[in-house]
């Protein structure tokens, strides 16, 4: 096995670089990445947000979705400098002030969830469906969710968790307006 | 009185707080100081022989440390290693490559991107050679032989055959009517959404820690022990939080052992993701079989022999996840629901040049192949016969006081009540009326199915005179301990990839012990702390670990009613364990909850007793269990464009005793998607020089929340009388019966157009095909 003594020097060959600054989960963060750095790499290993997954490389399976500027996108097909002076909201947002996002409960409520794995983009996508549609009809909840994929759960709870969380927003304090 | 979080209450999940959050730990979230990467040079040609490999501009490449190449390996002896079913498989190949996608190399560098670069810098010269696709023409007397390392010289790996050759010629021969069908049942994968992978890392003691995607860490860490040469209790492997496994995760790869193997030469902690095209294209695979099946009766509908002979399509070594005994898995529960008289089963294992593998796919070794086997034959048969399929099914299953019933073919099915299982979702269907509207719907013109599948499983492997994989028999284990103050931790040698196990095996304990679910921790997955079992597969957690769970706390009684007694000061006899308490015989209020008994343990014991309040069961089940449903599938073909579109589907499962409902409910949901899978959509297919035609899931298509219907469940309840619970396992029974239901409801559809058998995935093409030739489309 060939293995180097000193790796070749990195830094000065590495490809090309770009400094970003990205509104992650409400602080802005800043870095200095390869600009072929998929964004899901960048909150992942540069950041530790390690909520986010991975799960295809070919924008299939929505594990790796997130919010940037508000839309759902699988930032497995975004680079990282795409998202140069945007804003990105990660499942790590969700729960604020100690108290789970509705959708959150939901998934826990209705046994949304079994591994987990899928979850995260699961639960991003559901946001921002509920941020466009507040009260979505069982078809436009599958809809919204079919670049999402699950192995685990057959998705009949993943639409009673989105729509247990429908009602909690609108029967919450902001009349439905918190996503 | 019952306990917070006992048996058979649907009690949300412990796990979920973690998941919800995002603060799952799965194996690539486990960063440790100095990580590399591997990733893997891999075969574009099926079939080849390598000429050389150059790595000189591979380690010039930026951030790249090492490359590891077959030569390397044969120094140290591990450029093959063991499959579980004695055959042996290439880690990296030293002279030729035996599919697309196999290992070639690996390359080690400071990030996964640098690592990337280096495999695409490495030059591989390949000679390419004669290619094996078909199992079929590889059995033919002019194939080449694909393994001329084996001292047989042919591509036939093994022959098994079960049953009575002669007599069930003989009766086939007399029976009044005899249908005969060859079905296909096509190469999938089981794709859970998190893919293979793991970290090694060396401490300087020389200890090997691998986080590991594995549904079996114990195991794996003896074959590993046995594999390197590493004492095992330096062998530490870690299964964090799984994303899914339905199988998938049972093998060794070789990237595991590659990790390891960079880790120990760079003396840094290594890791290895693959990614889904490396997950589809080299996994292990699972089905394959070409079936060829033939099932007589008599005029007025009595089954009387079944004959099956099958080929099974390995790819190049025989690298199935099967107990040792059983090639062909337990393909010879084939016999189903039915009381066959006579019935024989033969098959062939086969060398081609594809991947590896004949696992699972969310099943009991080969049950999904044998229950759909007879539930499409069944049905044919009833076709033929002009009967209804419910009618015929009522007529022909084993009957319900038939239990314990040994089948034709060897198993001893411990309970059963298969009508009332059919009756039941036939009633919550409304199957007359949907007859009804399908001769309406005929006349007019629409296609309109009903398929039924009434399918029996044989889980929960399985007793140590019949079951072991590599001589490690197949008994499973619980760990218990209570702490001072009543709450208590307990570990076990199955791993959990999404069924719930912290919060099911927590209520098991619950319930035996008289604890709330929420003050005991479920661990799992860490061979340094959990006793040893052969881990989560085949749906055997709740039938071997959810059974020692209950021996281990009722050894804790045992002890805890002494405790008790010299508490109550009265004789250990004199007290019954009632309503979750030790209490005086007819005295319910003079009584000690578990709670004030394990203080006791560590404060106030009988003279003479040992401390503490722990107990482990390693549990050696006497029989398998035997889950069974009935699931009716009502289906919509589109005339125009060939799709099938599932109206309705009603699944009655029963499992025996049910630990948590919502639970239950939730793994046959899933289970009935991984069944619609393959009936409607998934197949790996290859090209005549072996070129995979599905390797993204761009072509290999998961259902998404459109293509799966709202599944309707409901259960009857036997419970199994061996089990200490009553219960028999439950994740798989769905992918088990639900695509017979779907097959016999899209033939059911067009049975009047003359057809009897549309091979899986029935995609829109293939039915617009059929519609198209019939002259309906």
């Amino acid at each position: 096995m060939a293995v180097a003594e000193m790796p070749a020097a990195r830094e000065e060959e590495m490809g090309p670089t770009a400094n970003i600054r990205v509104t992650v989960n409400g602080a802005p963060r800043s870095a200095t990445v390869e600009t072929r750095t998929l964004l899901v790499h960048f909150l992942r290993e540069n950041l530790g947000l390690t909520g986010t997954h991975i799960g295809c490389d070919t924008t299939n399976c929505g594990a790796c979705a997130v919010l940037l500027d508000g839309k759902a996108v699988k930032s497995c097909t975004v680079l990282a400098v795409q998202a140069d002076r945007r804003e990105v909201r990660t499942v790590e947002s969700l729960e604020t002030d100690g108290k789970l996002h509705p959708v959150q409960e939901g998934f826990i409520e209705e046994h949304g969830l079994q591994c987990g794995f899928c979850t995260p983009g699961m639960m991003m996508s559901a946001v921002a469906l509920l941020q466009k549609n507040p009260r979505p009809t069982e078809e436009q909840i599958r809809r919204a969710i079919s670049g999402n994929l699950c192995r685990c759960t057959g998705y009949v709870n993943i639409v009673k968790a989105i729509q247990y969380a429908s009602s909690k927003m609108k029967a919450g304090p902001s009349g439905g307006r918190r996503a | 009185m019952t306990v917070h979080g006992g048996i058979g209450q649907a009690i949300k999940r412990k796990e979920d707080a973690r998941f919800v959050r995002g603060k799952g730990n799965y194996v690539d979230d486990v960063k440790l100081p100095g990580m590399l990467y591997l990733d893997i040079v891999r075969s574009p040609y099926a079939h080849a022989r390598i000429r050389s490999i150059n790595i000189e501009k591979a380690m010039k490449v930026p951030g790249v440390l090492a490359v590891v190449t077959g030569k390397d390996l044969a120094m140290a002896n591990l450029a093959w290693m063991p499959t579980l079913m004695s055959d042996k498989q290439m880690v990296l190949p030293t002279d030729r490559v035996m599919y697309q996608a196999q290992e070639v190399a690996g390359v080690v560098a400071e990030s996964r991107y640098a690592a990337a670069d280096g495999v695409a810098a490495v030059e591989v010269d390949y000679d390419p050679l004669p290619v094996v696709v078909d199992p079929k023409k590889a059995l033919e007397p002019d194939a080449p032989i694909l393994r001329p390392d084996r001292k047989e010289q042919t591509n036939r790996i093994w022959h098994w055959e079960v049953g009575d050759r002669e007599g069930t010629d003989k009766a086939l021969k007399s029976s009044d009517v005899v249908v005969r069908e060859n079905l296909y049942i096509p190469r999938i994968l089981v794709s859970s959404i998190e893919t293979c992978g793991c970290v090694a890392s060396f401490d300087a003691m020389g200890k090997l820690t691998l986080w590991m995607t594995t549904q079996a860490p114990h195991a794996i860490r003896t074959v590993f022990a046995m594999v390197t040469g590493l004492p095992e209790q330096k062998i530490r492997i870690i299964s964090p939080d799984l994303g899914g496994g339905f199988g998938g995760k049972v093998p060794v790869y070789p990237g595991y052992v590659l990790a390891v193997v960079a880790a120990l030469k760079t003396g840094q902690p290594v890791k290895w993701i693959e990614d889904r095209s490396e997950n589809l294209q080299a996994d292990s695979f699972a089905r394959d079989y070409h079936i060829t099946a033939e099932i007589g009766a008599t005029k007025d509908g009595k089954l009387t022999a079944l004959r099956v002979k099958t080929i099974a399509d390995h790819g190049y070594t025989d690298a199935a996840a099967n107990p040792s005994k059983f090639p062909a898995g337990l393909f010879h529960i084939i016999t189903g629901s039915y009381p066959f008289q006579k019935a024989h089963v033969e098959v062939d294992g086969v060398y081609t040049n594809k991947p590896p593998g004949g696992i699972a796919y969310r099943c009991s070794f080969r049950v999904t192949e044998a229950a759909f086997t007879i539930e499409r034959m069944v049905d044919i048969l009833a076709h033929k016969l002009g009967m209804d399929p419910a009618e015929f099914r009522m007529k022909n299953f084993i009957p319900s006081g038939a239990f314990p019933f040994k089948s034709v073919l060897g198993w001893t099915y411990d309970s059963g009540n298969y009508p009332a299982a059919l009756r039941k979702a036939m009633d919550l269907i409304g199957y007359d009326a949907l007859r009804k509207e399908q001769a309406e719907k005929r006349k007019q013109g629409e296609l309109m199915g009903i398929g039924i599948s009434s399918f029996t499983e044989i889980v929960g492997a399985g007793p140590s005179h019949t079951f072991d994989i590599l001589g490690l028999k197949m008994f499973d284990s619980c760990e218990v301990r209570i702490h001072p103050t009543g709450k208590a931790i307990a570990r076990f040698g199955t791993k959990s990839q999404g069924q719930g196990h912290e919060t099911t095996y927590a209520q098991i304990l619950a319930e035996e012990l008289g604890l709330s679910s929420e003050d005991i921790s479920v661990e799992e997955g860490d061979t340094d702390t959990a006793p040893y079992g052969l881990g989560t597969y085949a749906s055997r957690s709740t039938p071997t670990a959810g059974a020692a769970a209950a021996i281990a706390a009722r050894k804790i009684r045992d002890k805890g009613q002494k405790i008790a007694a010299h508490l109550l000061e009265v004789g250990p006899g004199d007290l019954e364990w009632k309503d979750h308490k030790f209490q005086v015989k007819g005295v319910p209020d003079k009584a000690k909850t578990m709670q004030e008994v394990a203080f006791a343990a560590y404060t106030n014991l009988p003279p003479g007793m040992e401390m503490g309040l722990e107990a482990v069961d390693y549990y050696d089940p006497p029989n398998m269990t035997y889950p069974f449903g009935s699931y009716i599938c009502a289906v919509d073909i589109d005339k125009e464009t060939g799709e099938v579109h599932i109206r309705r589907f009603v699944a009655v499962d029963d499992c025996g005793t049910i630990i948590n409902p919502m639970i239950v409910d939730g793994q046959i949901h899933g289970g009935l998607t991984m069944g619609l899978a393959p009936a409607l959509l998934e197949e790996i297919q290859y090209d005549e020089n072996g070129n995979i035609q599905g390797g993204s899931f761009m072509d290999y298509l998961l259902p998404t929340a459109v293509e799966t219907p709202k599944w309707e469940t409901a259960k009857t309840t036997t419970p199994s009388p061996h089990h200490p619970l009553g219960a028999k396992g439950v994740g798989e029974s769905a992918t088990v019966g639900a695509p017979a239901a779907i097959v016999n409801a899209v033939v059911d559809a067009l049975a009047h157009l003359g057809v009897t058998h549309i091979d899986i995935p029935m995609t829109p093409w293939k039915v617009w095909n059929i519609l198209h030739q019939k002259g309906v489309a």
